[in-house]
């Protein structure tokens, strides 16, 4: 017995973690170390569990503070690595706060891989997810985000709250500052609404959509799924860049806030972006941005290396911008014959929700080993795990993140 | 209240439209009797110190009556559009408007062309007229049907009135809050494409041109609408345009960060068309500057850009920003006058807006060097929402007379 002791303290020592913590992950028992070490009877089957929990736990990637150690001397020490106390838009990223971000996801992926997804690195703190639009999967994956980091995580619906009753979008910032939060993530149907929001509160604020502008942590999720896609083919560069990987997002470019962080995202990681779209969905100008601007599917489609596809925003269209769904998978629907068009093996990805059959054919959403577009809900929970963690450091002092801090 | 004692304001430059005058300016019962002769014994002397002696100004088209901010710009009167709450489409209230302001500053209303400015219906504009109304306008939004709109130019005709009209095609802007093009496309705005304004340019000019009347764009922004009008002009229609300060000054650039004090109807073009509307200032084909003052408090101003109200409170900064184009030489000090006072009295018919003999003695002292920083927490008027928010500027009013009645700045 004292030789399982003797490991249990090693294996705790070398992971950065407590006895409880072990106890729990093992057994849901939090005493049951001590209770060991007093001289507590256990069966032969729990010794084998508990062994075998050790010898599966052996990654290195494993353990939060050893997967943070290679990403610190990458970049800037402490709080310099990212100085920004809200997460409003990828336009006021550098490329290496974006990298830092998806490094700092890496962990969380393991973490979420994992049969106990439990950490408590923001135990005590509160964040309210404040949805003035209607969502399903951001939503939750905010919640579920916030949940596996320990945090008291609070939902507000617009439907169910005083918005609907004249309050300004002010005063309700206002309202849900004064109960002290110590992060709010905001979806708003107005472009600027959640930087105008992040104006008048004194915690973190992430923006989960606002309107047309941004959507900065779909954008971020988006990289890392294809990071991982690309890792586990062995394309993937050492830098973490996509220098030169072509991206084609087609769909409904004009009302999409998503197409918009994601050609920020990826043109800072070194990709080519072209866009796709009926010329009443591209937006006036885009060309500005770096992108490549095409109407027709098939010449856009031509040698990509990935094939974004967006769905088609009704809720936002005012007037009539397509004839028909029908029409508009005739010319624009991503099938497996266009999809031979894109270089070999591209890749499929989509934000969801997917219209199967308008932009996308059900064969193509779900081929296996090019649509990666379950992967990417999965990264969303790490991406949003990591962009919490990160923006509550100053708030939970870690070394290093406090004001004017340098270490 | 009426003027007692003759006033001669000496030892200014008077600005009139045939150039500076040197010498004094005499002001008996309300009106203008000398520009440059002597002093008379008796009068209240006045020393502008040779500053500049100019017209006090009148403003086409502001959207509320905002006293304090009028005469901190040196407005003396202005045409109210007919888009108050309720709107000006009925005598009675037309009749209300043109007191509001009196004694020290003056309302000319203007008349609401559509009934509660919806236009289907005409309203009834000679009833307006005989109340008070100095022209009519068709509101912040234009008559999409082109047959009420010929009917609306057809009896402004025959009343000899001139038709206001705000020159925006109202199915292609919709909900827009900003032009098509990079700005819109990085921020995610609604965005209406600039051709929009040419669109309405082109048919109010056809429609006009066949109802032979006369017919003031209130604002024009943009390089395709101007060359219609400059083309119109050149044939002889009766058509003026106008601007505010705004567009000559900002381009959509200033939309960056969403601020919603830039957030203007028409909205702020791009940086090309802003050259396009100095040029034309320049050339002539703008006839008139206005400050479309449109105070907005928090209520309509604090929120996302596309929800916030349009309108900017500009009567403040309505003479610095003109006095702008004088000193990078677009324009001469006359013709900046003629742009502010003269052209808009003659538009709405009344005699006043310059300095004149027999013209209403509304007049203003400008120091035209002196520097200030526009504080949108420091404003006169109602609300603080100028989009030149922060900015220094040069030209403030010293000293300013409504009918011969001196006001206290």
């Amino acid at each position: 017995m004292t030789d399982l002791l003797e490991e249990i303290a090693r294996f705790c020592a070398h992971h950065d973690m407590s006895e409880t913590r072990f106890g729990e992950l093992v057994l849901n028992d939090k005493p049951f170390v001590s209770q060991l070490r007093a001289g507590r009877d256990i069966r032969a089957s729990t010794v084998e569990k508990i062994r075998a929990f050790m010898q599966d736990f052996e990654s290195p990637e494993v353990s939060v503070s050893q997967a943070r150690a290679p990403a610190s001397g990458r970049y800037p020490a402490g709080g310099r690595a990212f100085p920004h106390r809200d997460l409003i838009s990828i336009g006021a990223l550098q490329t290496h706060e974006i990298l830092f971000l998806l490094d700092e996801a890496e962990q969380w992926v393991q973490l979420n891989r994992r049969s106990s997804k439990h950490h408590d690195a923001l135990a005590g703190l509160t964040i309210i997810n404040a949805f003035f639009e209607n969502s399903t999967r951001t939503l939750l994956s905010f919640e579920i985000a916030g949940k596996r980091l320990g945090a008291d995580v609070v939902n507000m619906h617009a439907a169910q709250s005083s918005v609907k009753k004249g309050e300004t979008l002010i005063d309700t910032a206002v309202t849900l500052n004064a109960m002290r939060p110590n992060a709010i993530v905001i979806r708003h149907g107005s472009s600027g609404a959640v930087g105008l929001i992040a104006d008048k509160v004194d915690c973190p604020v992430l923006n989960a959509g606002d309107g047309q502008h941004e959507h900065p942590t779909q954008a971020l999720l988006d990289a890392l799924a294809l990071r991982h896609k690309l890792r586990e083919r062995g394309e993937m560069s050492a830098d973490g860049m996509f220098n030169g990987l072509a991206v084609t997002i087609c769909g409904d470019i004009l009302h999409s806030r998503v197409a918009r962080s994601n050609i920020l995202c990826l043109q800072a990681l070194g990709a080519k972006v072209r866009l796709c779209a009926p010329p009443a969905l591209m937006p006036t100008g885009v060309e500005a941005t770096g992108v490549e601007v095409f109407h027709h599917f098939d010449q856009a489609l031509a040698g990509a290396d990935v094939v974004m596809m967006l769905r088609l925003q009704n809720e936002r269209m005012d007037g009539q911008f397509i004839p028909s769904p029908r029409e508009y998978h005739h010319l624009y629907g991503l099938t497996q014959e266009r999809l031979a068009l894109a270089g070999p093996d591209a890749i499929v990805m989509h934000p969801g929700p997917m219209n199967r059959g308008v932009e996308i054919d059900s064969d193509v959403a779900d081929m296996p080993g090019r649509s990666i577009i379950t992967a990417q809900v999965e990264m969303g929970v790490a991406i949003r795990m990591a962009c919490l963690d990160v923006l509550t450091r100053k708030e939970r002092k870690v070394p290093g993140w406090g004001e004017g801090e340098w270490v | 209240m009426r003027q007692l004692t003759p006033i001669s304001i000496t030892g200014g430059r008077i600005v009139t439209s045939d150039g500076i005058v040197e010498g004094n300016l005499r002001l008996v019962d309300g009106l203008i009797v000398s520009v440059g002769d002597g002093v008379h014994e008796g009068d209240f002397l006045v020393d502008a110190a040779g500053r500049l002696v100019t017209p006090g100004m009148v403003d086409l088209g502001v959207f509320a009556i905002d006293k304090p901010a009028f005469h901190f710009g040196g407005i003396t009167r202005a045409a109210l559009m007919p888009d108050q709450s309720p709107p000006l489409d009925h005598p009675a209230r037309v009749r209300f408007a043109a007191q509001s302001g009196k004694p020290d500053f003056w309302v000319h209303p203007i008349a609401a062309a559509t009934t509660a400015l919806e236009g289907k219906s005409l309203a009834e504009i000679a009833l307006m007229r005989d109340a008070g109304a100095r022209a009519i306008a068709t509101g912040r939004s234009w008559i999409a049907d082109s047959g009420v709109m010929l009917r609306l130019l057809q009896y402004a005709a025959m009343l000899d009135m001139v038709v206001i009209s705000h020159a925006e095609d109202g199915g292609m802007a919709g909900k827009a809050s900003a032009t098509a093009g990079e700005i819109a496309t990085r921020l995610g705005l609604p965005s209406a494409p600039a051709v929009a304004e040419a669109l309405a340019v082109a048919r109010d000019i056809a429609l006009a041109e066949l109802a032979g009347a006369r017919l003031h764009l209130r604002q024009v922004t943009t390089r395709a609408a101007l060359d219609l009008v400059r083309a119109a002009k050149a044939r002889g229609v009766a058509v003026t345009a106008g601007v505010t300060p705004a567009h000559f000054m900002l381009s959509d650039l200033a939309l960056a960060g969403f601020r919603t004090f830039a957030r203007l109807s028409p909205p702020l073009r791009s940086e090309e068309d802003r050259q396009a509307v100095i040029e034309a200032i320049g050339d002539g084909t703008i006839d008139v500057i206005a400050s479309g003052h449109d105070p907005r408090g928090p209520e309509d101003k604090r929120l996302p850009f596309a929800d916030a109200e349009p309108g900017m409170a500009g009567a403040e900064t309505l003479l610095p920003m003109t006095l702008t184009l004088v000193r990078d030489g677009v324009i001469s000090i006359e013709r900046a006058f003629d742009l502010i006072a003269r052209n808009p009295a003659r538009l709405l018919g009344v005699e006043a807006g310059a300095l004149m003999v027999g013209c209403e003695a509304d007049v203003a002292i400008v120091d035209a060097q002196r520097p200030w920083v526009v504080d949108s927490r420091k404003m006169a008027a109602q609300a603080g929402n100028t989009p030149f928010d922060g900015q220094p500027v040069q030209g403030r009013v010293t000293a300013l007379w409504k009918g011969g009645m001196g006001i206290a700045l």
